[in-house]
C-alpha cells in the first residue's frame, strides 16, 4: 500500500472497476433471468387464479413492491445474520433483488396473460388444443408478444436497482467507485464514468424498447 | 461458534423501537416532506421540458431530450451521490437533504417530462377543431377541453411517480440525511436493534405509500366522472 | 348569406380547391357531394376559417373570412358545424358538453346556458341523457349531441361535414331524420355528404365537386336524376350502382 493516503485515478484502478462493472451486469442479470421465471409463474397463477387466491398473492407482492428495496436489502440481510447462517453479499443481494424482480414482472405477466381474448382461447381449444397446448401455442406467445416492451422497462429499472446491493456490501461499480472516490478524493470524474456506464447500457435498450412499442401499437 | 449460539435465539425486543416511535414519525415526516416538494418542482420543471421537448426546433428541443434521456437511464442511487459528492468538484457543498431533494427533482422532472408529453399528445387534435368551431378562442379550449383531459391521463402516473419518490427518498440513509430510512439507521446504531428498527421502518412506508394511493385514488373518484 | 368567390386552397403542393364558387341563400340547404379526396370536406373547414385559403375569398353575412380584421372566433358563433368524428367531450356530460359553449363563448348565465342546452338536447331526441357521459352512447347518439351541441350556440349557419360516415348502417337514420328536421325549422345548412338519396330529397341545391371544383351544379332533379356532365353521371353510377 502507498504511504500518501490519497492517490490519483490511475490505470492501475481499470482492474478494479472492471470488477465492479461485471459484477453489475452480473446480478443485475441474475435477477433479471430468476424474477421473470418467478414472475412468469406467478403472473399465470394470478390469471388463472380464483379471487381469493389473486388478492392474497397480490397484497403479499404488493409489499414487495411498497418498502424501498434498500430497506429490504437490510432487512433481509440482518434478519439472516441474527438468525446464525449469514450470507455472503452476493446471494442475499441476488435473493431479494429477484424477489423485487418477482413482484414487478408478475404485474406484467398477469397483464399480459388477460390481454390475450377469452374467444381465442375457445377458439383454440375448438380446434381440439388441450389446455396446455393452448397455453403453449397460443396465450403464451401472444401474451409475451404483448408485454415485451414493459419486460424490458422492470428489466432496465434492475440494472438501474442493482446499484443499491452496494449497500451491504456487494462489490458492484457503485462501490468500488465510491472506494476510488474516498481514496483519489476526484469524485466528479468517476461518478461521471459511473453515470456513462449506466447510460450506454439502458438508453440503446429503452430506444428498442421504444422501437418495439411504436411497432407493437401499429 | 458462540455468538452463533446465541443469535439461533434471537430475542426482539421492540419496546425500545416504541420509544423512538417521535423520531421514527419525524422521518417519516421529512420523508413525505421531500416526496411533496419533490413532486411539486418537479412537475413545475416538467411542464416547462414538455413544452421545450414538443418544439419544432431541435435548439429548444436538445436540453429536455438530454435531461429525460439522463434522469431515466441512470439509477438513482447515482443522481444522488452527483448531487451530494460530484457537485463538490464546484465548490457547490448540498446538505443531505437538498441533495437527496435536488435528485428527486431532478428524476421526477425527467420522468414526468415524458409523461405530459404523452398525456397531451393522446388528446385528439379535432377535440382541439370541435372546440374552435363553437367560437371558444384558443386559451378556452386548453383551460375547459384540453387541460382537464389531459390532468385526467396524468393522473394515475402522477401518482405512481409520487409513490417512487417516497420510496426512493430512503437513498437519504446513505448520505446521512434524517428521512425516515436515515433516522431508522441513526436509531438502530444507538441500540443495535437493527432488525425491530427495520420492521418498523419498512411497515411504515407500506402504511405511507398504502395512505398516498388510497387517498389519491378516493379523490379521483370524487373529481373524475365519465370515462376518457 | 354564404358568398365563396374563385377560392383556392393547397396543403403544400398539393392544390386541394381550385376555383370555388358557390352562394347558399338564407333558409337554402345546399348538398357537397363527390368522391373522396374531391376538396369537399376541406370547402367546410375554409368556410369556418379552420383552413386558411390562398386566393378568393369568402363572404359570410358581410363578413369577409379570412380577411385580418376578422375575429374568426365571433364570426364561428354564426356558424355551426359537425364532424364525421362526432368529437364529443368526453369528460364532460351530455349537458355539460352543449351549455359549455353557451356560458363562456356567449356569456350567458349558467342557467340560462342550461335551459338552452336542454331545450337543444330535446329537440334532437336526447331529452333523458342529460347526465350521462358521451362515451357510454351510441355513435348516432353522439352524433345527434355534437349537432344539439352547435345548436345550442344559435347559429345562423349549420355545416355538415360527413356526419354519417362515421356510423354504423342502422344508426344513419335518426342522424339523417335530425337534419330533415332542421330544415323544417328553416335551418341553412349545407351538407357534405355520401347519402345521395338524401340529398336528392333535402336539398334546394347540389354540387358535385370532382378534383378540387365544383363540375356541376343546380337543383337535384337536374344534377342527381339527370346530369349533365360526364363525370358526374360516373360518380353517381358507381355510388348508386
Amino acid at each position: 500500500m502507498g504511504i500518501s493516503f490519497f492517490t490519483p485515478l490511475s490505470w492501475n484502478d481499470s482492474g478494479f472497476i472492471l470488477t465492479g462493472v461485471l459484477n453489475t451486469i452480473y446480478i443485475s442479470v441474475l435477477a433479471i433471468v430468476v424474477g421473470t421465471i418467478l414472475g412468469l409463474i406467478v403472473g399465470f397463477l394470478r390469471a388463472e387464479a380464483n379471487r381469493f387466491v389473486n388478492s392474497l398473492m397480490g397484497s403479499v407482492l404488493d409489499i414487495l413492491r411498497s418498502v424501498p428495496l434498500i430497506i429490504q436489502l437490510i432487512l433481509f440481510s440482518t434478519y439472516i445474520g441474527a438468525m446464525g447462517h449469514p450470507l455472503n453479499p452476493f446471494v442475499s443481494g441476488s435473493i431479494v433483488l429477484s424477489l423485487y424482480t418477482m413482484a414487478f414482472m408478475g404485474e406484467v405477466f398477469r397483464g399480459g396473460f388477460e390481454s390475450v381474448q377469452k374467444p381465442m382461447i375457445v377458439t383454440a381449444r375448438s380446434l381440439g388444443m388441450s389446455y396446455w397446448q393452448a397455453l403453449r401455442y397460443i396465450r403464451l406467445p401472444i401474451g409475451l408478444r404483448a408485454v415485451f416492451p414493459s419486460w424490458l422497462g422492470v428489466a432496465l429499472s434492475v440494472i438501474k436497482d442493482s446499484a443499491l446491493v452496494s449497500v451491504i456490501g456487494y462489490m458492484e461499480l457503485l462501490r468500488t467507485s465510491e472506494q476510488l472516490i474516498s481514496r483519489t478524493q476526484q469524485p466528479l470524474e468517476i461518478l461521471i464514468g459511473v453515470g456513462i456506464f449506466y447510460f450506454i447500457i439502458s438508453y440503446p435498450l429503452s430506444l428498442y424498447g421504444k422501437y418495439m412499442e411504436r411497432k407493437m401499437a401499429i | 461458534m458462540l455468538c452463533e449460539g446465541v443469535s439461533m435465539e434471537y430475542q426482539f425486543h421492540w419496546n425500545i423501537v416504541f420509544n423512538k416511535m417521535p423520531q421514527l414519525l419525524n422521518g417519516a415526516f421529512v420523508t413525505l416532506h421531500v416526496s411533496v416538494l419533490a413532486m411539486l418542482i418537479g412537475i413545475a420543471i416538467a411542464v416547462l421540458l414538455a413544452i421545450g421537448k414538443m418544439s419544432d426546433s431541435k435548439a429548444i428541443s436538445f436540453i429536455p431530450t438530454v435531461w429525460v434521456e439522463i434522469a431515466r437511464n441512470t439509477p438513482a442511487l447515482f443522481q444522488i451521490y452527483m448531487a451530494y459528492f460530484g457537485l463538490g468538484a464546484f465548490g457547490i457543498h448540498l446538505s443531505p437533504y437538498v441533495a437527496v431533494l435536488s435528485a428527486l427533482i431532478f428524476v421526477n422532472a425527467g420522468y414526468l417530462t415524458e409523461t405530459f408529453r404523452g398525456g397531451f399528445q393522446a388528446i385528439p387534435k379535432t377535440q382541439y377543431s370541435a372546440s374552435k368551431s363553437l367560437g371558444m378562442s384558443s386559451v378556452q379550449v386548453y383551460r375547459y377541453i384540453i387541460l382537464p383531459q389531459m390532468f385526467r391521463r396524468i393522473y394515475h402516473p402522477l401518482t405512481n411517480q409520487f409513490v417512487w419518490s417516497i420510496l426512493m427518498s430512503s437513498l437519504g440513509i446513505l448520505v446521512g440525511m434524517n428521512e425516515l430510512s436515515g433516522e431508522t439507521q441513526r436509531l438502530q446504531s444507538l441500540s443495535f436493534r437493527t432488525l425491530e428498527f427495520f420492521i418498523v421502518a419498512a411497515i411504515m412506508y407500506y402504511v405511507i405509500t398504502k395512505f398516498v394511493l388510497l387517498s389519491t385514488s378516493l379523490v379521483s373518484k370524487r373529481i373524475f366522472k365519465g370515462d376518457i | 348569406m354564404i358568398q365563396i368567390q374563385d377560392v383556392h386552397k393547397s396543403f403544400g403542393d398539393l392544390e386541394v380547391l381550385k376555383g370555388v364558387d358557390l352562394d347558399v341563400d338564407k333558409g337554402e340547404v345546399v348538398s357537397i357531394i363527390g368522391g373522396s379526396g374531391s376538396g369537399k370536406s376541406t370547402l367546410l373547414y375554409c368556410i369556418n376559417a379552420i383552413e386558411d385559403i390562398q386566393q378568393g375569398r369568402i363572404v359570410v353575412d358581410e363578413i369577409d373570412v379570412h380577411a385580418k380584421a376578422t375575429n374568426q372566433n365571433k364570426l364561428r358563433q354564426k356558424l355551426g358545424m359537425v364532424f364525421q368524428q362526432w368529437n364529443s367531450f368526453p369528460h364532460l356530460t351530455v349537458l355539460e358538453n352543449t351549455s359549455l359553449a353557451p356560458q363562456i363563448v356567449l356569456k350567458k348565465s349558467k342557467k340560462e346556458a342550461i335551459e338552452l342546452a336542454k331545450y337543444e338536447l330535446n329537440h334532437v331526441g336526447l331529452g333523458d341523457k342529460f347526465d350521462v357521459y358521451p362515451t357510454r352512447m351510441s355513435g348516432g347518439q353522439q352524433q345527434r349531441l355534437a349537432i344539439a351541441r352547435a345548436l345550442a350556440m344559435r347559429p345562423d349557419y349549420m355545416l355538415f361535414d360527413e356526419v354519417t360516415s362515421a356510423l354504423d348502417p342502422e344508426l344513419v337514420g335518426e342522424v339523417l331524420d335530425t337534419l330533415r328536421m332542421l330544415r323544417d325549422d328553416g335551418m341553412t345548412m349545407i351538407c357534405v355528404t355520401h347519402e345521395i338519396g338524401f340529398a336528392r330529397e333535402v336539398s334546394d341545391k347540389v354540387a358535385f365537386f370532382h378534383q378540387g371544383i365544383i363540375e356541376e351544379m343546380g337543383p337535384p332533379e337536374h344534377v342527381i336524376s339527370n346530369p349533365q356532365k360526364e363525370t358526374t353521371q360516373k360518380f353517381l353510377s358507381k355510388v348508386l350502382h
